[in-house]
């Protein structure tokens, strides 16, 4: 934990922001929230519903094809590999329209094929005129927009 | 959003049925071992009833609530309810709601029927269902913020039974003292009132004070 100073969200500390705050973010960490007894489908409804956004299920059907899980939709997550059950945890980002992203460890057991397929969308994200803050070990390819690199050495 | 959180709940509660069927065994199975243990002395077993099926509903909550939390700390979703733009005291008010149906109802409900084995007259078994059906919700309610407290701790089981149960005391006298009225034949109203009115109680102020637990637990 930090010990001083504080973070904003257009000019206000999140802290007094609160819900309105979350209502702008999606956060996805190295945790990926899928529930293994749910499946992809169910995880993509049910996360997105508590983040506020309902989605019905052809919507939930199509942002889990766009990151490659057709025809794994209704399978419970524990059947899915690491990486699987991380791209069902992304379909997030394209169900739930906020505009501040956190993406920690995002390319995290994922491939290379998945991993440009994320880049895409958040290519597509940045050029909406959204925001993504990404931790990553990997190499980042973003094409659109403006973007910041900060190195952190340990 | 709180019905999001309740049907999920119930789904993953259905999914591991296995979880749920064991709380109920473990107060069907303790509340047997006593008529077996005492032995056939039908006023001794009603002396006992209420007090013995009580405290295995206190027992079988313990079981139950390490799982209310825990799961979902392990696998990041409860981060994730934290972030939700909802106050978490509706998130907290789902989640108890939901382990009150899954682990605490269908206990309520197969307690009539056990309380026979305990000679108790059919006045008797509708009270002690009444009593437990408003007592349960209040261990829930209490239970969760030692749950909230204990989440990602080792050995948090043991910790929150310190915790928790201390505070279920006055559920248990009240909601026991109501059968014991009612066996023998005085009005148990008083004591439920009173049961009722820790229910509005810890309805208002538990999920508040397991939010805020959360929080702490989860910085």
């Amino acid at each position: 934990m930090p010990e001083s100073g504080e973070i904003r969200w257009q000019g206000a500390d999140i802290r007094s922001l609160a819900e309105e705050y979350s209502r702008s973010i999606t956060y996805i960490g190295h945790r990926t929230a899928v529930k293994e007894e749910l499946s992809s489908l169910e995880n993509l409804r049910i996360s997105s519903g508590l983040a506020g956004f309902e989605v019905n299920r052809a919507e939930a059907q199509e942002s889990l094809s766009r990151l490659g899980l057709a025809g794994r939709e209704n399978l419970p997550a524990r059947f899915l590999s690491e990486g699987q059950r991380r791209r069902s945890a992304l379909a997030r980002l394209i169900t739930c329209n906020t505009k501040l992203w956190l993406l920690d460890e995002v390319l995290a057991s994922l491939d290379r094929a998945a991993g440009m397929l994320i880049e895409s969308v958040i290519g597509e994200h940045l050029n909406k005129g959204g925001i993504a803050i990404v931790s990553t070990h990997q190499e980042l390819h973003i094409s659109a927009g403006s973007f910041q690199r900060l190195e952190l050495a340990s | 959003m709180f019905r999001w959180i309740v049907a999920r709940d119930l789904t993953l509660a259905w999914r591991r049925r296995a979880d749920v069927l064991s709380t109920l065994f473990f107060f069907v199975i303790v509340v047997s071992l006593f008529p077996l243990g005492i032995g056939p002395e039908t006023q001794l077993l009603r002396l006992v009833a209420p007090g013995v099926v009580w405290v295995a509903a206190l027992l079988a909550s313990m079981l139950s609530l390490g799982r209310v939390f825990q799961n979902d700390y392990q696998d990041g979703t409860l981060e994730q309810m934290l972030l939700t733009p909802q106050p978490l005291y509706l998130v907290v008010l789902g989640k108890v709601l939901a382990q009150w149906l899954v682990s605490e109802v269908p206990l309520v409900l197969i307690a009539p029927l056990i309380g026979v084995q305990f000679d108790l007259a059919p006045d008797t078994l509708w009270i002690l269902f009444v009593s437990l059906l408003i007592g349960t919700p209040i261990l829930s309610l209490i239970g969760s913020i030692g749950a909230a407290l204990t989440i990602g701790l080792r050995g948090g089981g043991v910790l929150i039974a310190l915790l928790i149960l201390p505070l279920y005391i006055p559920v248990l006298i009240f909601g026991a003292g109501a059968v014991d009225a009612s066996i023998s034949g005085m009005s148990p109203q008083a004591n439920l009132y009173l049961l009722a009115a820790f229910l509005v109680v810890s309805l208002v102020f538990a999920p508040w004070a397991t939010s805020a637990a959360l929080r702490i637990s989860l910085e």
